[in-house]
This record gives structure tokens, sequence and C-alpha cells, in this order.
């Protein structure tokens, strides 16, 4: 009985719940902003929050998966992305866009670049490094060699879900598949496990690894593969011989948000972070120890100057 | 000739092996083979074959179909994912108000159901997340967004740790006594001084609506189940399929029904935690004996009476256990539930990983853990407790724990308003502790994560390298190298040894549509590395239970960290095997045998414990050594349940094989995660769920059919 009477009530309150008053100044309901699981974007989620509550909206936060999250955003759970990285959300991003429902909502000043890279202290290890050219060399790659690579150099990428298969077609294209093999790691974790054990180690190793990232502080460098031209991956019926793009870094938006919180909606059109100050958010969390939240507060307690404007 | 009589079995068994090794080395490795690492449909390829079924084209490399059969059922993810997104998407779609924009908006029926649905749970969550932490969203949803923020004392102010605290000591203490008050003092203080309360809080708040429904709808099924043979029958395989189903692939399609959020983590931790509550009530309705029925009809129950009154009570202990398995269940979800947008500590937990911050992930992991244990703890008193229903008390014996917590929240409102005085520049510590400002031992444990790495590295590496290129690398060779064929065959000519022409059926059923699926190489990967999970973790807990089971003190002790181990998040150790091996296949196996040891122990304890004393008497006059006892009296009886621990070892075994693609696997699991991203992920994911689940459920008949075979010829059913 009592388990009706809730429900009821619930359903009640679901019915009450959608009556209210439309203005023409942002609606009261909160503005939902995801978070994944790195530094700057959770502390960048926190940081655009901020700046919503100052400017009289709700806002609340959920922790949402990558690539499901355009999917989200188009059905209307979640209201923004602030980062959508163009190597690997691109594709999740165009889709959810061309099925509608969710709007285009401008570039962040930063660009990115995603590829196959190595800490600084490996360029010893592999004599011509950046350019790829150097890979050819089998003494190079003998010094990449694990237990389970079949003798082969190993080159570690990250997880599938990120771009599939993009890394083994392209050290295929490039005649590196005798020497190299590809493994892909199950997560980011996993990748700075390898990155920090292979420091103490002070071995040799290359993974798959984007900038801006709190890994810029302590040294890393891409490998200069043959530049990017449109329509040169296989998906796009290329060859494949090619590095990643300088990609954009944009914002997206449920197609509704502009009605519901024009001025909100407007405020995040302007807002643009450049490499610097995403680096910067990072490394309040990564490198200074603080809670996301708080790197949050301090960031736009010390920058008032650089979002204030956006609010105007 | 003599031996053959004695012992068919061993005969046909041979025969069986014989025809496999014989199939195997007839059968030659294609040249054009080779480990499929990319799933043939995301290139194009003019070596692909290509068949089209139900208006779905699937590619697919061809081989000899004894060496691998084709995936005639490749069609099947790809179907079930394009009717989900047409159910989502498409069917039926209807007018709605949408009081934002005010105006109607297009919505198909089944979307704007489920996202009701997710409304009442999202209400009831957020009903008691703000009863223990504060909020708005309660009162809105009474009222409006636009109401709340003009009258902003209508927040909801949330409880003082110390007044939780308070009353989780005195509930303990009114359920159990001193003990369990104790001990639920201590996991709230920890949790607080450590800075954990807001993501406990949080985690807490869903986990109480996912367990009562839980309880609640498999309790209502179970009973429906025992009442009706045609919905037990409809049940069954359902079950026996979820209980084997890696939670991580629900994830998908649950996140595509229901969206993301603490709602859709409630509906994906009822859907696994519901089963194994529908299994033990109907185990203990069934056990309830006829006598007892009989005895309730006599005395005129009517059949509400019967089962609330009779049946239910005299279950009781089964219905418990289940009770257990179903708070287990959730908070073992509360990490996976963060993958779709569950607050708390498991995502705390996840970011902390992210950032290589074991000690952070480890304070989070053991909070998971200890509120687990207590809830279990009681919950269980909660069930066993008798109501007093003759004694004379005064009103203050009566009611003396309302008014201990009456006392406890005026002291607590007291502290926290005295406390805002003191800490004003701070923190109201009196109030709440806040995230990650209370004691940490993280750098503690970190420094302890170095101090491994840096002393025993070196051994390490040696070990590694060695299991992997010796041990590990032919082990996988193996299982690619079987033909199709012979595998099918050893298969189900096991089942037909084991339990004739039906379990040879069933297994039958079941591997033929792995194989048919296009993700056998997957599979045999999956199976490769559960098999040797398997093996190592029943070794060592056959031998860890068999040693503690001797003491009375050495069991108890076992058993708890047995439980602490279950609830503990495995994904906190992940990361420091990862650093130490690598991401190799190694890293994933030793995260498998920590966690497959638990139900191997556990059983292998339980199975001793089952042994009657009356045997152990008997064997002691009859002048046998304790040693002699242990091997010729108490294995042998012990062991059919023993056996259904190795089965409980295999369904864990693969969970974290599955899981180990967090690490990098190339199995099932990888794709599994990448469905998660796909897509055509819902489908996907679900299919690629049901063949692991397939495999656990070969394994599952096998085991089991023996062990009814066997406990009847020993007499012990």
């Amino acid at each position: 009985m009592r388990k009706l009477i809730s429900l009821l009530s619930a359903i009640v309150i679901s019915f009450l719940s959608f009556t209210g008053i439309a203005l023409s100044a942002d609606s009261k309901k909160p503005i939902v902003i995801p978070t994944h699981n790195w530094s700057s974007q959770v502390v960048m989620a926190y940081v655009i929050g901020g700046i919503f509550k100052e400017m009289g909206n709700n806002v609340e936060y959920v922790p949402a998966d990558t690539q499901a999250v355009y999917e989200s955003i188009r059905i209307g759970d979640v209201t923004i992305s602030h980062e959508v990285w163009e190597s690997a959300f691109g594709k999740s991003f165009t889709t959810a866009l061309d099925k509608g429902g969710l709007l285009d909502w401008g570039d962040h000043e930063a660009r990115t670049l995603e590829d196959m890279g190595y800490p600084n202290w490996v360029a010893k290890l592999c004599p011509g490094l950046p350019d790829w050219n150097a890979l050819k060399n089998k003494d190079c790659a003998k010094n990449f060699v694990t237990p389970d690579s079949g003798g082969k150099g190993r080159m570690l990428e990250g997880p599938q879900t990120w771009h599939g298969d993009l890394i083994p077609q392209r050290i295929e294209a490039l005649g590196l598949g005798d020497l190299w093999t590809v493994k892909f790691a199950g997560s980011a974790d996993a990748l700075w496990a390898e990155l920090k054990a292979a420091k103490k180690e002070g071995r040799g190793t290359i993974i798959f690894n984007w900038t801006p990232n709190f890994t810029d502080g302590a040294g890393f460098t891409f490998i200069d593969f043959p530049p990017y031209t449109a329509g040169c991956r296989p998906e796009d019926g290329g060859d494949g011989k090619c590095g990643s793009p300088d990609g954009y870094l944009k914002k997206a938006v449920n197609a509704d948000f502009p009605k519901t919180h024009p001025k909100a909606a407007a405020m995040f059109k302007k807002l643009s972070f450049s490499t610097g100050q995403i680096g910067a958010m990072a490394s309040l969390v990564d490198l200074d120890g603080m809670t996301h939240e708080d790197a949050a507060k301090k960031w736009l307690k010390d920058n008032k100057k650089v979002w204030k404007k956006w609010t105007k | 000739m003599e031996l053959l009589k004695k012992y068919p079995k061993l005969f046909q068994w041979f025969f069986l092996l014989i025809v496999f090794f014989a199939l195997c080395f007839a059968i030659d490795v294609p040249e054009t083979y080779k480990f499929i690492r990319v799933q043939a449909e995301f290139i194009k390829d003019p070596n692909q074959s290509t068949y089209t079924l139900f208006g779905k084209e699937v590619r697919y490399y061809a081989f000899d179909v004894l060496w691998r059969l084709p995936p005639l059922l490749g069609w099947l993810p790809i179907w079930v994912n394009d009717s989900l997104f047409f159910l989502l998407n498409e069917w039926m779609p209807m007018e709605f108000w949408n009081e934002d924009l005010q105006e109607y908006k297009t919505r198909p029926l089944v979307l704007q159901i489920t996202r009701n649905i997710t409304a009442l749970m999202t209400f009831l969550i957020e009903l008691i997340r703000e009863i223990l932490l504060g909020g708005v969203k309660t009162v809105v949803a009474f009222t409006s967004w636009d109401w709340i923020d003009k009258n902003p004392w209508a927040e909801m102010p949330g409880l003082p740790w110390t007044i939780v605290a308070a009353g989780a000591v005195i509930l303990g203490y009114k359920l159990s006594g001193k003990g369990l008050a104790i001990f639920a003092g201590l996991v709230m203080v920890y949790i607080s001084v450590f800075g954990q309360w807001k993501p406990s809080m949080q985690t807490l708040s869903f986990i109480l609506v996912a367990a009562p429904l839980s309880f609640i709808f498999g309790l209502t099924l179970g009973v429906m189940a025992y009442k009706s043979k045609r919905v037990e029958k409809a049940l069954y395989p359902i079950l026996l399929t979820m209980q084997t189903m890696p939670q991580y692939a629900v994830l998908v399609p649950a996140m595509v029904l229901f969206g993301i959020g603490d709602h859709a983590a409630v509906i994906i931790t009822m859907v696994v935690a519901i089963p194994p509550m529908i299994l033990l009530t109907l185990l203990g309705l069934r056990a309830v004996s006829p006598e007892v029925i009989e005895a309730g009809k006599m005395s005129g129950c009517n059949n509400w009476q019967l089962m609330t009154k009779v049946l239910i009570p005299t279950a009781r202990r089964d219905i418990l256990i289940g009770v257990n398995q179903v708070i287990m269940v959730c908070f073992s979800m509360a990490v996976i539930a963060a993958f779709i947008g569950a607050k708390g500590l498991g995502w705390n937990l996840l970011l902390a990983l992210n950032q290589l911050n074991i000690g952070l992930a480890l304070e989070a992991g053991l909070c998971i853990s200890m509120i687990a244990i207590l809830l279990d703890k009681m919950s269980l008193a909660w069930a066993n407790k008798q109501e007093d229903y003759f004694g004379n008390l005064t009103f203050f014996q009566r009611y003396k724990n309302t008014l201990f917590f009456a006392v406890a929240v005026l002291i607590g409102i007291i502290l926290s308003y005295v406390g805002s005085f003191y800490l004003k520049d701070g923190y109201n510590y009196l109030y709440e502790v806040p995230h990650n400002k209370g004691i940490s031992t993280a750098a503690f444990w970190n420094k302890g994560v170095d101090w491994i790495w840096d002393t025993f590295f070196q051994t390490l590496k040696i070990f590694n390298t060695w299991l992997i290129t010796e041990v590990l690398q032919p082990m996988r060779a193996l299982y690619l190298r079987m033909p199709a064929v012979a595998t099918v065959v050893l298969v189900v000519g096991a089942g037909y040894i084991i339990g004739g022409i039906r379990s040879a059926l069933v297994t039958a059923g079941l591997v033929l549509f792995i194989a048919l699926s296009p993700w056998w190489d997957r599979a045999l990967v999956t199976t490769y590395m559960a098999t040797f999970g398997v093996i190592a973790s029943c070794t060592i807990g056959l031998t860890v239970g068999t040693l503690c089971q001797q003491n009375k003190y050495t069991t108890k002790f076992m058993l708890a960290v047995c439980d602490i181990f279950q609830t503990f998040p495995s994904f906190v150790y992940l990361i420091p095997v990862m650093m130490l091996f690598g991401v190799t296949d190694t890293s994933v196996l030793i995260a498998v045998i920590v966690y497959a040891t638990i139900p191997a122990t556990r059983y292998t304890i339980e199975g001793l414990r089952s042994v009657p004393a009356g045997l152990h008497d008997a064997a002691s006059m009859s002048g046998v050594t304790k040693f002699q006892r242990l091997i010729n009296i108490e294995f042998p009886i012990a062991f059919p349940h023993m056996m259904l621990g190795v089965n409980q070892t295999i369904v864990f075994a693969l969970f974290m094989v599955i899981i180990g693609a967090f690490i990098g696997t190339e199995d099932l699991g990888q794709y599994i995660l990448k469905a998660l991203s796909d897509k055509a992920g819902g489908g996907k994911g679900l299919i690629l769920g049901i063949c692991v689940a397939f495999i656990a459920l070969i394994f599952d008949n096998l085991i089991r059919t023996w062990v009814q075979k066997r406990k009847k010829h020993l007499g012990i059913d």
C-alpha cells in the first residue's frame, strides 16, 4: 500500500514538475554538464558551471561516457559538452549532429593534437625521432620489444573505443608492420601507468597521447608522421599513410538549450579557452593535488578578467 | 578389459580425447588464417565473403567450415540494435507538451515511458540523497525551479554527519546489540574522518533505492515462479543467463534505454541483483516441507496468509542469503555504475585511478566495502530479529531507542550550530567533513606501492617475462589452434558422457551459438584466460580453505577477508598490478586470480564444514590420523559442494577477464568495452554478453549435472 502511495505521489509529482511559466529570461531548470574521466575536462566543467551559476542559473554535473555523451545531448539528458576533440570524438559528434537535436556551438581557441608519441627521455633510444622514418630502423624497434610483442617493437595505443583501428592500419600502410606491433590499452589509466612504469625503469615506450594534457609539462614529443590531408584515412577512402590532423576543440549543445537558457547559451557561445588555460586548469589538480572543485574555484577567482567578458 | 568394465566412463573419456586430438591434427591451419585483430565489418577487403540476411549485410573472412564456422548469426547484433533504435526513436511518435519551450514536441512513446520511469527513480534517489546531504530537488519536484529560486529558505539542509552516525549506532544496537553498534560507529567515523562523507552518501542513496526494489521484485517474481510452473519455465533460462552475464555487458543496452545518471545506475543494479534473489527465493520455498504447508492449511490460512505467514518465514534462511546477495551485488555495481553516470564513491574512485592516485582510490574502495558489510550485517540482524509480543514494557523501555535518537539529533544540531561559530573561516567539521579535507592516508599507500616497485621490480620482471613467453603465449596459441569442429566435439562429448543426451543437446546449443557468432576467436581468448585463472584460483582456494578450516578463528577470519574482497572494487588493484606487470595478460590474470579465489575459498570452507560431525567421530574412532581423515573422508564428502565453488569460480573469473579489458585484452571484453561507444553498440554489447554467459553456462551445466549424480551416488542429496 505504501509503495502504491509513493508511486502515485511520484506520478503526480512528475506531472506537477512539468507545469511552469516560461520567461524570456533563462529557465531555472538546471543545465546538465557532463564530466569525463580526465582532469582538465572535469575542472573546466566546474569552471563553466561556476560561470553559469554566477549568471543565476542552476547547474548539475553528471559523469558520462565520452562517446555516448553526444547521444545523451541529442536526447536531452545532458545539456552541453565543452570538450569535443576532433580526432577522438569527431565521429560520434558528427553522427549526432546529423541525426538532429544537437548543435555545433563553436570552437575553443585551443587546437588539439592526438597522436602517437614518446616521453622525451626515449629520444636517445631511437636516433632520428621525431621523424617517423626513424621507426624503419631495426635497431630502434628492438628497444621497444616486450615479452608479448613477438619480437617486434610495441606501440601502446589507447582503447579501441577511441579511434578503432586507425593506428594499426597506419603502421601497416607505412610498411612498419614487420618491425612494429600495436597493442591496445584498455583505458587512459593504462597509458599513464605505462608512462610511469617506463620512466621508473628507464625503458623505451611509444604511447598514444594528446595535447593539451598534463603530460605536456614533463616533456612529451609527438612523432611526425606524413601530414594529414583531407580524405587520407582509410575510413574516408584514403591509403592511411598520414598522421593526425591539427584538430578542433569544439563545444556542443542540445538544440533546445538556446531557447530555454538564451543568456547562458550566448555566454557559452563566446566562451573559448586557450591551450595554456586548459593546461593550467589540469595542472592545479594533477600537479598541485587540489580537488577538481577547488581548482575550478581558484581558477575562477584568479581569472575574473578572462571570463567576465563572456557574460556580457 | 577388466579395467574397462570397472570404469566404463574412463574409456569414454579416453575415446573422446582421441577423437579430439585426431581432429586437431587432421585439420590444418589454413594459410590465410590470422588472428583477426580487427572486426571484419570495420574494413572493406576484397578477400571477405558477404551474405545478406533479414536485410543486414554481414562481412566475414571465410575459412574451411571445419576450421572456423561462418558467422551465420552475424546479423543478430545488428538486428537487435536496429530494433532497439527503432523502438526508441521511431515507434509510435506522440505529441508531448514541453513546458520549457511552451510547445508540443513529438517524442516516441517508448522514449517517453522510459524517461517517466527514470523520473520516478530520480525522485526517490534525490529524496534520500537530500535527507542525507541537503539540496533542492525534492522541493523542486513539488514546486518548480523558479519557485525555489525565489524562496531559497526552502532548501533542505541535510543531516549533520554526527546525527547519521548516531542513528546508525542506535540502529545497530537495536538490531543486534553492542557488537554491531560499535562496528556501525567505526564505519561512520571512518567515512567522515577520511572526508568521504559526501560521495559515500551519494552512493548510499542510490543503493538504498536499488536494494529494496530488487528485494521486492525478486521476492515477488520468486513467489510467482513457485506458484506457476509456466512462469518458472519462462524465467529460468533468462535467470541463468543473467547470472552468468558479465555486469558490464548490461551497461550498453541500459544506457540506450534509460540514458545516463543515477537512475540508470539503479536500473542496471536491479537488473543484476534481481536474478539471484529470485533463484534463492525459489530454492527456499521449494525446500519447505509439505507437512508445514499442510499445517498452515489446516489452521485455515488463505493463500495470502499461507504465503506471508507460513511459507516465507519458513524459507527465511534462503531468502536471507538472497538479501545478502542483493546487497553484495549492489555494492559491486557501485563502480561499474559510475560508467553510466552514478555519482559517489565509484566515480571518485575512477577519477583517482585516472590520476594514478592509488591511495585515494583505495580509501574510496574501502568505504564501499565497509558500508556494504555494515548494511549486510544490519539487514541480516533485522531479518533474524524476533518481535517481542508479550513483554510488559514501560514507555521508556519501549521507546528508548527513539528517545536516544531524538537526543542525538538535538546534540548533533547543537554541535553543528556551535561549530558554525568556531570553525567559521575553515570548514564546519561538526556538520560535514568536506571531500578530501579529512585525514588522508593516500600518500602512505602510494609510497607503499612505490616501495614494492623499487624492491621487487627486477624479480617480477623476470617472472613476468617467463610466464608470458613460456606459459601464456603457448597456451593462447594452443587454444587458437583448435579447429572449431574439434572444440564442438569435445564439449558436446563431455556433455554426453556426464549427463547423457540432454546435457549433450544443451551444451551443443550453447557452443554453436558462440561458434556461429562473429566472435569465436575472441571467445577462445576469453576461455584461455579464464581457464588459467580458474586453475590457479582453485589451487589457491582449495589450499587456503582447507588450511583455514582446521581452526575456528582462522575460518572466521578467512570468511571476513572473503567478504571484504568480494565487495572491494577490483579496479583499485588493476592499476598497481598494471604498473608492475605492464599492459599484458599477466596483469589481467593476477586481477582474475585475486577475485576468483574468493568463491573457491568460501565453498571449500563451507563444504568441509558441512561434513557431519558424526562422521568425524566415527572416523577418529576407527583410528585414522587427521590427515587420513581429510583425504579419505572429508574431501570425498565435501567434494560435490566444492565443485559448486568451482562453478562460481568460473563465473567470477569470467567477470574479471571481461573487466580486464580496462588493462587491454584482445577478447570478448574488449569488444564489450568498445560497444559502449559504438553506434550500433546496444545490440553488440548484449550479444557479446550472452556469448560470455554461454561460456559460463557450458561449464555450469556440466558441473551441476555431475554434482547431482555424485550426490545421489554418495547419498547426501
